[in-house]
């Protein structure tokens, strides 16, 4: 049986918003009859203020789908359908306190209704541009068309460039063999044959295309570099290069519905708060990695990050 | 109030006597059976005695031919496996579309290296064609394997019909009789059935003891090579607790097969006739006059598996379901997709697999606490509505994602 939160099994149990909203000016109808799960979602929008007054559901599925129908409804309700349509998946996740990860389809299928009928109350026509396969990634609930068109659009050859790509196989490694097969299928009707790697390597895949020579660095660049490195910042200073650099990074951690924060500097370690999906995401070594790269590029220096809790900053630093 | 198990398709309750059986050989009784001193000696004859009794239970020739293994899953994939390598020349399986994963997964594995796998297809009672089946018997087929009871719909397959039309042309058969074995009566010794798997924890056995019946005569290749164990066809000192276990329950399934299969099969249609009867819009997949005597598969429209699951246990209730959702994967069961079973019911299926062990009490709980909680779950489906199915729902609602 799956390990529901208590949140989800409330709003399945005992669900909120159930049934058609009366007198509902916007209808999402979503899903998929061969997974097993459908929902529509109505809306009444006030056409005056655009502020969602109604939110019902109806929902064929399992409990987590049911439990992410009625989370979805309380979420939106008092809320301008402009700010409806920023909830992502992982927010009806999170408000249910999280949901197994085999089951994450159930948050997405929410988060497309609202889409849904939000383009019905706009009168919009939204394009059907879902794929849907077997599961090969449970852990980051990675499908197979998903796995197959990476391959095929970016000639991938090794499980380790796939996890690169989709992050599928990056977690517990029981899905490899899968990724082996498509990617051994993928190989064969482009011409070429699959060779699987005997020891998965550790090192990062850089891709370099052919064609493309590595350019040399620009003086300027690789002055202002120099200069960095060269002048002594104080720790005002550092703290402002280190709060940019991450800044910087934000936008593509915020992609996958997480975020870091800056806790503290104590000379060379810089300790950080990983918040979101990535906070336990099983690629946060590699997160981590990242951010340690950038920070160091950023300060000239070499520089040790580490992803803590405040709890455990009080005990490193005593702050 | 104590909670109703109705899974037992899934595993069983291990009988006291089996426990009681077994517990010695955790003790007292700890040699190794291939041990030449009395410690072994003593397990030595248990195990024999345990292998005699699995002997008249499957009604085979020589106890020779009983190979303890660990599952039934093992003993599917030597049977297979084995086939295949002592005929390297035959690159061909025959199976069915409605196996257990222990069977199609390795088969699936087999056509990437260059196996064909035929998948005999079931019509809408999960029934095999036997004119199609006769088409694909030809010598490329290494061999034949085909369950001897579906573990979804109870339907109950003509294996030994199937293994003599295989005999005839010179073609292996085996049979995962995992779900049969102690619920029907099984005669190996005149039946054409070459190769035989088993599970002791399907039949109040405990789990981690299985058997592969092998028939004198049949070409073989181990899965397991090491010692001289099971004469060398399946190396590994003998798990002899559960082996004993497993002799015992074998004992128990003779003694009562026919007075239980009576009394499971009574309580399983007063259960089905209950359910049917209270709830509109649901109807017993399988082959409702040739299938096993404690199963029933129902299937309720429009709702999905594991929400009803869910709401049974907060009702005490244990079975299954077929649906997609309760196994992680995104497709409905393989054998409602067999049968034809639509979607809109195919995912709302639910296993009541009985045992001895129930009674009528619980099953007129059962029958009590479904109607109420299909209601609620219909309540919620865009599929139904007030008292009935939305017209023409698939067309009604066919949603696609935004």
């Amino acid at each position: 049986m799956w390990d529901y939160s208590e949140k989800v099994k409330e709003h399945f149990f005992d669900p909120k918003n159930a049934g058609a909203v009366a007198e509902a000016n916007a209808t999402g109808d979503v899903g998929s009859l061969s997974c097993g799960d459908a929902l529509r979602l109505t809306l009444k929008v006030d056409p005056d203020t655009d502020i969602i007054q109604d939110a019902g559901f109806q929902t064929f599925g399992c409990g987590s789908a049911i439990a992410s129908s009625s989370a979805l409804t309380e979420m939106i309700k008092g809320l301008h359908v402009d700010d409806a349509l920023k909830i992502s998946n992982q927010d009806i996740a999170d408000y249910l306190d999280g949901l197994p990860p085999e089951k994450m389809h159930c948050s997405v299928m929410g988060r497309e209704a609202l889409q849904a009928a939000v383009a019905d109350y706009r009168g919009i026509e939204l394009e059907d541009d879902h794929e849907e396969g077997a599961l090969v990634c449970k852990c980051f609930a990675i499908d197979e068309v998903m796995v197959r068109d990476t391959v095929r659009a970016n000639n991938l050859s090794s499980v380790e460039e796939v996890t690169n790509y989709t992050k599928a196989g990056g977690g517990c490694s029981s899905c490899h063999e899968a990724i082996e097969n498509i990617l051994s299928e993928e190989m064969t009707a482009r011409g070429e044959t699959f060779v699987p790697a005997p020891v998965v390597s550790k090192k990062k895949i850089v891709k370099i295309k052919k064609e493309e020579e590595p350019k040399p660095e620009p003086v300027v660049a690789a002055e202002e570099k120099k200069a960095v490195s060269a002048r002594k910042l104080t720790s005002v200073q550092r703290i402002k290069v280190i709060e940019k650099a991450l800044d910087e990074i934000r936008p593509t951690l915020q992609r996958d519905h997480g975020d870091v924060e800056l806790l503290d500097v104590d000379g060379k370690n810089i300790y950080i708060k990983l918040i979101g999906a990535c906070s336990g995401c099983q690629l946060a070594t590699a997160t981590v990695g990242g951010i340690q790269q950038k920070l160091m590029e950023a300060l000239g220096e070499f520089v040790k990050v580490t992803p803590v809790t405040e709890e455990q900053l009080t005990t490193l630093v005593g702050a | 109030m104590n909670d109703i198990y109705m899974d037992n398709n899934a595993t069983t309750m291990v009988d006291p006597a089996v426990v009681e059986e077994m517990l010695p050989f955790f003790t007292e009784q700890f040699g190794n059976p291939s041990s030449l001193h009395s410690f072994g000696n003593k397990v030595g004859f248990a195990v024999k005695k345990a292998r005699k009794t699995v002997q008249t239970l499957l009604g085979a020739e020589h106890d020779s031919e009983i190979i303890f293994t660990s599952c039934g899953t093992e003993s599917d994939s030597t049977a297979i496996l084995s086939a295949l390598r002592a005929q390297p020349d035959r690159k061909e399986i025959i199976t069915t579309e409605v196996e257990h994963p222990a069977i199609l997964n390795l088969c699936e594995n087999l056509e990437t290296q260059g196996y064909t796998v035929h998948y005999l297809k079931v019509d809408g009672k999960g029934r095999i064609d036997l004119n199609a089946y006769q088409k694909l018997l030809t010598e490329n087929v290494a061999i034949v394997s085909v369950m001897w009871a579906n573990n979804e719909t109870g339907t109950i397959f003509p294996v030994e019909k199937m293994a003599e039309m295989a005999q005839e042309e010179g073609i292996m058969f085996h049979t995962d009789a995992v779900q049969a074995v102690g619920k029907l009566p099984i005669n190996l010794k005149d039946s054409a059935i070459h190769m035989l798997s088993l599970s002791g924890h399907k039949l109040h056995a405990p789990k981690g003891i299985g058997v592969l019946y092998l028939k004198r005569g049949t070409r073989f290749r181990p899965l397991l090579r090491g010692g001289h164990q099971e004469r060398g066809r399946r190396a590994g000192t003998e798990n002899a607790a559960a082996i004993v276990g497993l002799g015992k329950a074998a004992q128990l399934a003779m003694e009562n097969m026919a007075n239980e299969n009576t009394y499971v099969a009574g309580l399983r249609d007063r259960l089905q006739e209950g359910i049917l009867k209270s709830v509109p819009n649901s109807f017993v997949t399988g082959d409702p006059e040739n299938r096993l005597p404690n199963t029933a598969n129902i299937a309720f429209e429009y709702i999905e598996g594991e929400a009803i699951l869910l709401l049974m246990n907060k009702h005490g209730i244990a079975a299954s379901s077929g649906s997609a959702c309760t196994s992680g994967s995104l497709e409905p069961s393989h054998v409602m997709k067999a049968m034809g079973i639509p979607y809109t019911a195919a995912h709302g299926t639910v296993r009541f697999s009985l045992s001895r062990y129930n009674t009528e009490a619980e099953v007129d709980r059962v029958i009590e606490a479904i109607p109420p909680i299909v209601a609620k779950l219909r309540k919620l489906s865009p599929y139904w509505d007030g008292e009935g199915p939305v017209a023409e729902p698939e067309q009604a609602f066919a949603p696609v994602y935004a």
